[in-house]
C-alpha cells in the first residue's frame, strides 16, 4: 500500500513535526521506496521468533532512595528559550478549540 | 624532533615524551591548536574549539606532573570530542540547528572520565545531524572533508572526529557508533575506530539517538592508542542503566601481543560480492591471506540473516529515534520558533521541529512514527525486532566456531561529496557490514588494511562476541604491525599532505 502525501501529513501530526505540503509530497515517494525495501523483514520474521529489544538481557537497575546532588534550578533553566520567576515560560498549553 | 613531527606521533609516544619531561602538555596542545587553525577552514572537522580551556587544562596537568603527582597513561594528551557528547563549557549541537549554541549544564560520563584522566579537550567535532548519516553531509553546519581527498566524504556520522585524527588535528578522538558511525569513518580515513560491546562505555550525557544501538568509542591513529583510550572511557556507570558491570582490561596488552596463531577467524560469506568495490574486496582478501600465513585458522561462515540486517536496522533505528527526539519540543532547551503569542505549545513545538530539523532527521522521524503506529507496529517494528533475534543467533552460531569474524568495514572507498545525497538507499548501504554488530550488541572495530588503486583508504572490520573486546585489539595490533612493516610506515604516511598542514613525519 503506497504512502501518500496525506499519510505523511498525518504522521507528521503525530510526530509534532510541521511539514509543508511540498515536503509531504516529496517525502511520500522517498519513504515509500525505503519502506518497500525494508518490508522484506516481515518475510523472515516468523511467528515463533521472539522479539529482541536489547543487545543484552536487561534487568531493572535500582538504587537507594537517597537524595544525591543534581542540577540546581539555575542550571536546569540555563538552556531555556524563556524563563519567568525561576520557571520555564512556555506558550499556552491548552488551546481553545477552533 | 620538531614541533611539526609531534603532530604525527601516536598518542602513546607523546605520552612517553610527556612522562620523560621532553615536552610539556602546553606545548603539545598549542601545536595542535595551530594545526587546527591552519586546516579547519579546509576540513571543517571542528565546530567549536576551546583554545583557552585546553591550554588551561594542559598547564594544570604540567603543574601536577612537575609536582610529582602520579598521572594516568594518557594524561596531557589532546583529544577531540564528537559534538553529541555533553560538555559543560562547550556548545553541544549534535550537528543540528535545534541545539545551535546550546551549553549543557553537565558533562557526559565519558567527558568526566577524560578530564579525570588528564586528557586535554581541544573542541567538538562535526557530525551528521543527530548522528543520522554516513557522510557528515547532513550536518547543519556544513560537511567535513576527507583529508585524503577534500572532494570526498570523511564518513559519518562521526566524520569530524575521524577527519581530525587522520588530518593530524588531534591525536585522539571519541565518537559514537549506532550503525557504523565510528567504524565506517575509520575505514574511509585510514584510522582506527572501535565500537565497544554495548554497555561497555557509558551513554550518560551522550545525546540519545537509538538507545538500544548507540555506543561511544575511541577513534585513533594506532591500535594501541585506541586500546588505551578505551580503557580510560570504559567501565560501569551507575548513571547508565544499560551499563555492564566491571571495567575493560587487557586491551592494551592485547594490542601489543602481535600474535594471532591459533585464533579461529570466520570470513562472513554474506558481507561481500555485489555492490562491493573490487579494490575493497582485494584488500580484504589480502588481509585474510596474511591471517592464514600468520597461523590463524581461517574458515568461511554463513550468517544468512545478515542480508536482512540493513532493513531491520532502518526500522528499529528510526523507531527509537522518533521516540528519543520527541524531547526536542522547544520547551526546556534548544531552539524555539513561532512563539508569537498566537501559537499554543503544540504549534510552537511543531513549527520549531519543522524548521530546526534537517531533511534526513525528518525522514527518519516519519519512518519511525509510521513503524510504531497502530496498525503497522507489528508488521514493521515487531518484525524488525524478530530479525534482530535472528541476526544475534547467526552471530552466536558463528562464534561457536570462531573467536572473531572479519569482513570489509564498508563496501566502497570514500565517495564524493554530494554523490549519494539524493539516494537515501545508496547512502544507507554504507552501513551494510557494520550494522549487524549494533543489532547484536557485540564488539567490533575497523582497522586500516590498505588503499585502493586511486589511493583511498580501506578498512578491515573485526567482530568479537560481547565482552571479548580484547580480541579486536589482538587482531588489530597484529595486522598493524605486519602491514606497517610491508608499507615502511603507517598508512597515513601515504596520504598526500594538505598544502596548509603543519604536520610532518619524522
Amino acid at each position: 500500500m503506497a504512502l501518500t502525501a496525506d499519510d505523511v501529513a498525518r504522521l507528521a501530526g503525530l510526530a509534532r513535526l510541521h511539514l509543508t505540503e511540498a515536503e509531504c509530497a516529496a517525502l511520500a515517494p522517498e519513504l515509500d521506496i525505503i519502506l518497500s525495501s525494508v518490508d522484506q523483514v516481515s518475510a523472515v520474521a516468523g511467528e515463533d521468533i521472539p522479539m529482541m529489544t536489547h543487545a543484552l538481557p536487561m534487568t531493572n537497575v535500582m538504587r537507594d532512595d537517597v537524595v544525591t546532588p543534581s542540577l540546581t534550578s539555575e542550571q536546569a533553566l540555563s538552556g531555556a528559550p524563556a524563563t519567568e520567576d525561576g520557571r520555564f515560560r512556555v506558550p499556552q498549553i491548552l488551546s481553545e478549540e477552533a | 624532533m620538531t614541533e611539526m613531527t609531534l603532530l604525527t606521533k601516536p598518542a602513546h609516544e607523546l605520552a612517553a615524551l610527556l612522562r620523560a619531561g621532553e615536552i610539556t602538555s602546553e606545548e603539545l596542545t598549542r601545536v595542535h591548536l595551530e594545526q587546527i587553525e591552519a586546516l579547519n577552514p579546509t576540513l571543517n572537522a571542528f565546530l567549536a574549539v576551546d583554545a583557552v580551556g585546553a591550554l588551561a587544562a594542559a598547564r594544570d596537568i604540567d603543574a601536577r606532573r612537575a609536582a610529582g603527582e602520579e598521572l594516568g597513561p594518557l594524561a596531557g594528551i589532546p583529544i577531540a570530542v564528537k559534538d553529541n557528547f555533553c560538555t559543560r563549557d562547550l556548545p553541544t549541537t549534535c550537528g543540528s540547528r535545534m541545539l545551535e549554541g546550546w551549553l549543557p549544564p553537565y558533562d557526559a560520563t565519558v567527558i568526566t572520565r577524560l578530564r579525570e584522566a588528564g586528557l586535554v579537550i581541544l573542541g567538538k567535532t562535526n557530525m551528521d545531524e543527530f548522528a543520522m548519516g554516513s557522510s557528515t553531509e547532513t550536518s547543519a553546519f556544513g560537511p567535513t572533508r576527507n583529508p585524503w581527498d577534500t572532494d570526498r566524504i570523511p564518513g559519518g556520522s562521526g566524520g569530524g572526529s575521524s577527519a581530525a585524527v587522520a588530518g593530524f588535528l588531534a591525536p585522539l578522538a571519541v565518537g559514537s557508533d549506532t550503525g557504523g558511525s565510528i567504524r565506517q569513518p575509520g575505514a574511509v580515513t585510514g584510522t582506527v575506530g572501535v565500537k565497544p560491546t554495548y554497555g561497555g562505555v557509558s551513554r550518560y550525557g551522550v545525546v540519545a539517538m537509538a538507545s538500544s544501538l548507540d555506543q561511544p568509542g575511541p577513534v585513533a591513529r594506532t591500535v594501541l592508542d585506541a586500546a588505551l583510550l578505551h580503557e580510560v572511557i570504559g567501565g560501569h556507570d551507575p548513571r547508565d542503566s544499560t551499563s555492564i558491570p566491571g571495567s575493560p582490561t587487557g586491551l592494551a596488552e592485547a594490542a601489543r601481543m602481535r600474535d594471532v596463531r591459533g585464533m579461529r577467524v570466520g570470513v562472513v560469506k554474506e558481507l561481500g560480492g555485489e555492490g562491493y568495490d573490487a579494490d575493497v574486496e582485494a584488500a580484504f582478501l589480502g588481509a585474510v591471506e596474511l591471517l592464514k600465513e600468520a597461523g590463524a585458522d581461517v574458515i568461511e561462515v554463513s550468517c544468512p540473516h545478515f542480508t536482512y540486517a540493513l532493513s531491520a536496522y532502518y526500522l528499529i533505528h528510526p523507531a527509537e529515534v522518533s521516540s528519543n527526539l520527541a524531547r526536542f519540543d522547544a520547551m526546556r532547551y534548544g531552539l524555539r520558533l513561532g512563539d508569537d503569542g498566537t501559537n499554543g505549545a503544540e504549534a510552537v513545538t511543531s513549527i520549531t521541529r519543522g524548521e530546526g530539523f534537517g531533511r534526513e532527521v525528518k525522514r527518519r522521524i516519519i519512518i519511525g512514527t509510521h513503524a510504531l503506529s497502530s496498525g503497522y507496529h507489528d508488521q514493521y517494528y515487531g518484525s524488525a525486532q524478530k530479525v534482530r533475534t535472528l541476526v544475534a543467533r547467526d552471530f552466536d552460531a558463528a562464534f561457536e566456531l570462531c573467536d572473531v569474524l572479519v569482513s570489509p568495514t564498508t563496501p566502497t572507498v570514500a565517495f564524493r561529496l554530494g554523490e549519494r545525497m539524493d539516494d537515501p538507499l545508496a547512502m544507507y548501504k554504507a552501513d551494510l557490514c557494520t550494522i549487524p554488530s549494533n543489532l547484536a550488541g557485540n564488539a567490533s572495530a575497523s582497522f586500516p588494511v590498505g588503499t585502493s588503486e586511486e589511493g583511498l583508504p580501506i578498512g578491515l572490520q573485526v567482530m568479537a562476541p560481547p565482552l571479548a573486546d580484547d580480541r579486536l585489539y589482538r587482531v588489530g595490533g597484529w595486522l598493524e604491525a605486519v602491514l606497517e612493516e610491508k608499507w615502511g610506515g603507517p598508512l597515513l604516511q601515504q596520504m598526500t599532505p594538505l598544502p596548509e598542514t603543519k604536520a610532518v613525519f619524522a
